[in-house]
């Protein structure tokens, strides 16, 4: 479902990503690690479309559309969802209203009629059961007051309201404690089906004893230069990233 | 949170988004001139011409009296410059000071005698007219309506059902004619005819408006309303409106105003009075969208207002609450004088300002009696190569013992070439006083940009959503459907901003 070709990224002068391949297949979790500076959160902002970083090579294949032509929001509507390390907070804008707006503009792109209120009360409701959430957070304004692991949990809750086709956490584990930490795995494994694909961004093994991981990926300047299984994981935990540079 | 809750705001916001983009699909949609045929004096000021205006309006001695000695007092006045506002020279003899429609020579009894014309501009401004729909639950409020054309007013609904509650909703005109003793003991109290350079020439020269009486424990039945329409080229509308509530009287009263597209500039020099007694409470609203001129600048109104609430009694309250997205240039400061003990001011602002937009608006809140207390939430939203200015002055009197004051000014930036300027004065002569001031400044982040865009939200919705969310505080105290045009309104004067 996703093919990256040869990419080639930078922001500004600082070339981060010097070739980076990579295939998802439906339903497949990545993980992706490596040291601080390596490419790691590029990778992701190349996907979601962030404007500072610059594409000066390769290609991006998302479901048989070329995914660098689309604007931020298209790609969004066409099913790439990213979990942010640091959610911004929007004053004064209800988190309700403002998913809301985000699943009906996505809808809209698609050509599926908008989502009226009373259905999407439904499908708040259910979700946030499932996230086991505190459905306060709906009331208040986007992440505006959250703690750290309110935060990342309304990141998973506007996920699965949206249900991305490929979700991208960035980090989604730093900052939270062992049980928001569970919290918010347990989210992601619910969402976890054949059809949905994860790229999961992180610098611990920690996070990938909750979410089991089919490949994890080295990066390392800005190319992946090893891939395995979940084992792979727990061997970088043992030995760190100090071979690398050798 | 209890389901009923969210689904009572469900409904609400769908219902609001559904409005807003309805209105949203042009840019200054009110800028179209209605075609009818006008008494408009020759342009020009001296006392043959206010003599004149009072004549059209049959006024007795006092009035004209009062209008003369103003006059005088005006052109020993000289045009304020201290605001941080760039304002061309004006020729106040340039301007034409009477415009009435022709058919309203004769005042219209009923709305079946107004100029057909006149309704249909009114219907396209989506201002309601028709007691009949109203009643028939067309729109959803119930809402009695001034009507100011130019420099008269057209006509007033719901007359009768509010003299049943004791209410007085009239034009200014009507007021000097039937209830003159009213006027004479409030007309010029709060805001006297030498107050300043515009409030002056408006004293001299203003040609009609509304005046509102609301008698004592009286809750006025139903949200007043004046709209205020400038059409005809080269004048200058002048109104002034009185608002009196008696003790324990309550009353909600809103303003718009609108203005076609022209590339000359239009003057607007109103004076608001209001008047609360002792347990009373005036809630005043304005949606102010005058042509703000072109991209270019070209164009719009000067809207110099002068507007100031009396709290006399004790524990009386006044709020004003103001959304000001047009005018060339704004200079307006609404204020309030908290004369009686435990009396209340609160003042509600958002302004934007676009393109060549200037704006210099804020407050005064003058402590005199026992334990007043005043709020002031201002938000100011700069974009295009405009500045917006908030200033504001609290003021704590000797004798003001145990006065409080909380002030919050914040300010949004959109793009590199707008500026925003905060002037807050403060004057304490009491120490058991308690201020407090907050301000801020910000720019609607890239980051939260993205992260809106990232959800597939567009950058138009982004912003606009960013905007109204900044605006909350205030927009909460506005009247439902004001609210929802407000909203609008900010939405189309951001048009073009973004990007």
């Amino acid at each position: 479902m996703l093919n990256i070709k040869n990419i080639h990224a930078q922001v500004g002068e600082n070339k981060i990503l010097k070739g980076l391949n990579l295939n998802i297949k439906p339903g497949e979790v990545h993980a992706i690690m490596g040291p601080n500076g390596s490419g790691k959160s590029t990778l992701g902002n190349v996907l979601a479309g962030m404007e500072k970083v610059e594409v000066t090579d390769g290609s991006v294949d998302f479901l048989g559309k070329n995914l660098l032509d689309l604007e931020i929001e298209e790609r969004a509507a066409e099913g790439v969802f990213m979990a942010f390390q640091y959610p911004v907070e929007i004053p004064g804008v209800n988190n309700m209203y403002f998913l809301r707006a985000a699943l009906n503009a996505q809808l809209k792109y698609r050509g599926e009629p908008e989502i009226n209120s009373s259905v999407f009360l439904k499908l708040v409701r259910e979700k946030i059961k499932m996230m086991n959430m505190r459905d306060d957070l709906l009331r208040r304004p986007v992440n505006e007051g959250f703690s750290g692991g309110e935060k990342k949990r309304n990141e998973i809750f506007q996920m699965s309201i949206l249900e991305p086709k490929l979700a991208i956490l960035d980090e989604t584990d730093s900052g939270l404690d062992i049980d928001a930490l569970k919290i918010v795995s347990d989210g992601v494994n619910q969402l976890r089906n054949e059809d949905r694909s994860f790229i999961v961004i992180t610098h611990y093994q920690r996070l990938l004893d909750y979410i089991v991981p089919d490949y994890v990926h080295v990066l390392s300047d800005g190319k992946i230069v090893r891939t395995g299984d979940k084992s792979l994981a727990l061997e970088l935990e043992e030995t760190g990233y100090g071979w690398l540079e050798k | 949170m209890s389901e009923q809750v969210i689904e009572t705001k469900q409904a609400q916001v769908q219902q609001e988004n559904a409005e807003v983009h309805k209105r949203v699909a042009q840019t200054y949609k009110d800028g179209f001139v209605t075609d009818i045929e006008s008494d408009t004096f020759p342009p020009g000021l001296n006392e043959d011409v206010i003599r004149a205006i009072s004549a059209k309006k049959n006024e007795p001695q006092w009035m004209l009296d009062w209008r003369l000695k103003a006059y005088e007092k005006w052109l020993t006045m000289e045009q304020p410059n201290w605001a941080k506002l760039k304002i061309p020279e004006i020729d106040f003899n340039a301007i034409s000071y009477f415009s009435s429609p022709k058919s309203d020579e004769n005042a219209p009894e009923t709305l079946a005698d107004v100029d057909p014309k006149l309704l249909e501009t009114y219907a396209k401004l989506g201002v309601p007219l028709h007691e009949q729909e109203i009643l028939a639950g067309v729109k959803k409020t119930k809402v009695a309506v001034d009507v100011v054309f130019d420099s008269v007013s057209v006509t007033t609904t719901f007359k009768k059902e509010l003299k049943a509650a004791g209410v007085i909703f009239c034009s200014f005109s009507e007021a000097v004619q039937d209830h003159p003793e009213l006027v004479k003991q409030y007309l010029g109290q709060v805001v006297p005819i030498g107050d300043n350079y515009f409030s002056a020439l408006n004293a001299a020269v203003f040609s009609d408006g509304s005046f509102v009486y609301i008698p004592k424990n009286t809750r006025c039945p139903m949200e007043l309303s004046t709209y205020f329409r400038i059409n005809e080229m080269n004048t200058g509308q002048f109104e002034r409106t009185l608002i009196i509530a008696d003790d324990g009287a309550e009353v909600s009263y809103l303003e718009g105003c609108t203005a076609p597209m022209r590339d000359e500039n239009q003057l607007h020099a109103a004076v608001v009075e209001l008047f609360i007694l002792d347990n009373a409470k005036i809630k005043y609203s304005t949606v102010q969208n005058w042509y703000p001129g072109d991209e270019e600048g070209k164009g719009g109104i000067y809207n110099f207002v002068t507007k100031r609430a009396a709290c006399n009694g004790v524990n009386a309250k006044v709020s004003w609450t103001q959304v000001e997205t047009g005018s060339a240039i704004t200079w307006k400061y609404p204020s309030c004088v908290l004369r009686g003990d435990n009396s209340r001011g609160e003042f509600y602002s958002v302004a934007l300002t676009n393109n060549y937009q200037q704006a210099d608006t804020g407050t005064k809140m003058i402590h005199l009696g026992k334990n007043t207390k005043s709020t002031i939430i201002s938000k100011g939203i700069s974009a295009g190569k405009s500045h917006n200015t908030y200033r504001g002055l609290v003021r704590i009197s000797k004798k003001a013992e145990g006065a409080r004051n909380h002030t919050q000014c914040d300010s949004l930036l959109i793009g590199k070439n707008c500026g925003a300027h905060t002037f807050p004065y403060i004057e304490c002569s009491n120490n058991s006083a308690q201020l407090e001031h907050e301000a801020t400044t910000s720019k609607i982040s890239e980051d939260q940009l993205f992260y809106c865009k990232q959800r597939g939200i567009t950058e138009e919705d982004a912003t606009s959503m960013i905007v109204d969310g900044f605006c909350k505080e205030v927009f909460k105290e506005l009247p439902m459907e004001f609210a929802v045009e407000a909203k609008a309104l900010l939405d189309i004067s951001l048009e073009g901003a973004v990007g």
